[in-house]
């Protein structure tokens, strides 16, 4: 975060302390971090966020649309940014699965945007009422094409409230769509939400332009990776495309015009990874073991970490709050001082195999698998714990 | 903005041949453009331009949204806020950009295929809440940019690439859709009727609400040629012989056909109000004191 930042609008923040489930927190994050719009279809177990905010926003000034579908309301959030709004929409798998292609859009044309994914079992219709962690590679790599997203992954309604704040600000700073990549269980799970006095409260402004008409650049960088943008009716006349584009904006299909744009959309935010990760250690010195989590399961396998610790096993905990771009830094150097990391994850092994690249044979890797609609006993946890100890 | 505009069309004069007199709202750093020779896409731009001098629109407060396709195109050209969005959501983008910002005039600028087929629920949608969008179809019976496939549009006993033995279901009639979908103003013209175009364009921007312009528009290499339509030319003699004004026809009688009468004109032009009229009314009634309005969205 930069010196850019300012303080969230009070009109937004419900300052307090509440007793409020993941969905809601999410919601009073989106409004604190100043969005002011949303477009949705319903979808279980996301509706909730918009419910709320449907309900709110009409009373602190902006826009609730229920759109036809999650096609729809994947690109009318991205119409409302570039009419000035933060903007966002929210939805699970199904739906995820729609809105992969304006995923690309938004990535393509680097438009400031928040996609929250509340996961429940796939593939298709699958679990609507059930938690699961298994849209994480789909986040990544979901859409067609080269490009890099940032995913965040709360483990309470607390973290749902203050990293949608994240997630916004990130959005903004990178010209970029973040994954909000909550799940079930943290969505409806309820808990004690401090939400602080908007004056303690960090909020990313738009990347907007100061230049004149005449040396605006739309995708111009000056050096730092991240264009600055207007705002449709302000005079600058320019041109928004999905397709290859020059810094004008303008469509140019040529192979070193596509090289220089794509590798530039992956370099902002690879370049920007360190900066980017946000992880929670825990007894990582010394430790033989150390169990890699995320989200719901991050609560489950702390069960499992303290009765190891019991055992008398040195195990240690690092629990991933930005899934991408992945922190391979961090195993990397870890990897070089431990026996094992232990992956367990509600999917049947996705982020272990960034866990597995990252450690590139300096360490072995356990996934603790589930396929999705609860969450893991414990026990399962400390088996693979202790096996990858010996 | 709208000082520096070239107002000579207004009068009827003959333009200085040496200035076009349109290119003051194209991107000319862009032309030439990509159309074929004969295409109808260029003059339903010419008509557009027209009709901003006409209505002494601010281009400053306009913003044109396409999606994919040849006549997706057009906001590639037009010197103007213009979003070439992904493919039949041009309406959902441009719903999010009005709602955001109520003061933009936003038109939607797209083909018939993008909007009809891949786009189709969010043209019924966007009718039915009447979203405060100018939407101008250009409606070549085909999907061109892709190599002559049939489309919704394409009328009965064509040949398409993906009909070679001619097309057997039935076709969309799009006045008829859009005004039982909700539109306010409903028109179509040909790229013959330049002048009722340009008009209609202009009457669109004094609605508030849904307004929806078909123009039909000639394919002459993939629509035409395949079926033995001849050139252009030969689809500008078409639809001078065929088209018949019939302004205020019932839209369930505009159905085209692949060689008879286009039924052209005015058909729907009637009063509902648009969505954030309707939001708005809603929100103080039932809010009172407790419903703030949106303040301009402008989060720098």
């Amino acid at each position: 975060m930069n010196a850019d930042l300012q303080k969230a609008d009070p009109r937004g923040v419900l300052t307090g302390v509440h007793f409020m489930d993941g969905d809601h927190a999410c919601c009073e994050g989106a409004l604190a971090a100043g969005s002011r719009f949303a477009a949705g279809y319903p979808i279980t177990p996301s509706t909730e966020v918009v419910e709320r905010f449907a309900q709110r926003v009409p009373t602190v000034g902006g826009t609730f649309i229920q759109m036809e579908d999650e096609l729809a309301a994947s690109i009318t959030l991205q119409g409302a940014v570039w009419g000035g709004a933060k903007a966002f929409t929210v939805t699970s798998g199904p739906g995820f699965s729609l809105m992969m292609e304006h995923i690309g859009y938004a990535a393509m044309t680097e438009t400031p945007c928040v996609f929250v994914d509340v996961q429940r079992g796939g593939p298709s219709t699958g679990l609507p009422t059930l938690p699961a962690q298994a849209d994480m590679m789909q986040a990544k790599w979901g859409s067609h094409g080269d490009y890099e997203i940032i995913a965040l992954c709360p483990n309470s309604p607390q973290e749902c409230f203050d990293l949608t704040i994240t997630a916004f600000n990130l959005a903004e700073e990178y010209r970029v769509p973040v994954m909000f990549m909550m799940d079930e269980c943290v969505g409806h799970m309820t808990e004690k939400v401090v939400i602080p006095p908007a004056d303690q409260i960090d909020v990313m402004p738009r990347k907007h332009t100061r230049k004149s008409v005449e040396d605006y650049l739309p995708y111009g960088t000056n050096g730092d990776q991240v264009p600055e943008m207007a705002h449709a009716g302000e005079g600058y006349n320019f041109h928004v495309t999905g397709l290859t584009h020059d810094e004008r904006g303008y469509p140019n299909m040529t192979p070193p015009v596509q090289d220089k744009l794509v590798r530039r959309l992956q370099s902002k935010i690879r370049d920007a990874a360190d900066r980017i990760a946000m992880f929670e250690e825990e007894q990582i010195e010394g430790a033989d073991v150390v169990v890699v989590s995320y989200g719901i399961t991050s609560r489950v396998a702390q069960r499992a970490i303290e009765a190891a610790r019991k055992k008398g096993l040195r195990v240690g905990k690092l629990r991933l709050i930005t899934a991408w771009p992945f922190p391979e830094k961090k195993i990397r150097e870890l990897a070089a001082n431990v026996k094992a990391f232990v992956v367990p994850e509600l999917n049947l092994g996705q982020m272990v195999r960034e866990v597995e690249r990252a450690a590139a044979g300096q360490a072995k890797t356990f996934a603790v698998s589930h396929a999705g609609g609860g969450v893991h006993n414990p026990e399962d946890i400390l088996k693979v714990i202790v096996e990858a100890s010996r | 903005m709208t000082d520096c505009l070239n107002t000579d069309l207004l009068k009827n004069e003959i333009p200085d041949p040496g200035v076009n007199p349109v290119e003051q709202f194209l991107r000319s750093d862009r032309i030439p453009h990509i159309w074929c020779p004969g295409c109808g896409i260029g003059t339903t731009v010419n008509s557009f331009a027209r009709a901003l001098i006409e209505s002494k629109i601010d281009l400053g407060s306009l913003a044109l949204v396409s999606g994919i396709g040849c006549t997706g195109r057009v906001a590639g050209y037009v010197k103007l806020d213009s979003f070439h969005t992904t493919h039949g959501r041009a309406i959902p983008f441009a719903t999010g950009l009005k709602l955001a910002n109520p003061k933009l005039n936003v038109v939607v600028y797209s083909g018939d295929g993008d909007l009809s087929a891949i786009g189709g629920n969010h043209l019924i949608h966007a009718a039915r809440r009447n979203i405060d969008l100018k939407v101008i179809c250009v409606n070549n019976l085909i999907y061109a940019m892709t190599g002559g496939q049939t489309a919704p549009t394409t009328p009965d006993h064509s040949t398409t690439s993906t009909n070679p033995y001619g097309v057997f279901e039935p076709s969309f009639n799009l006045p008829h859709l859009v005004e039982a979908a909700g539109a306010v103003y409903v028109a179509r013209w040909t790229t013959f009727h330049v002048r009722q175009l340009s008009r209609s364009i202009s009457e669109a921007f004094k609605k508030k609400g849904f307004s929806f312009i078909e123009v039909i528009s000639p394919c002459p290499t993939l629509y035409q040629r395949r079926n033995k339509l001849g050139d252009g030319l030969d689809a500008m003699k078409y639809y001078k012989e065929k088209s018949k004004v019939r302004n205020g026809a019932p839209t369930s009688e505009v159905g085209m056909t692949m060689t008879g009468e286009i039924i052209v004109g005015k058909f729907v032009d009637r009063e509902r109000p648009d969505y954030l009229t309707l939001m708005k009314s809603q929100y103080t009634e039932s809010l009172g004191e407790r419903f703030v309005e949106q303040p301009e969205m402008v989060c720098s």
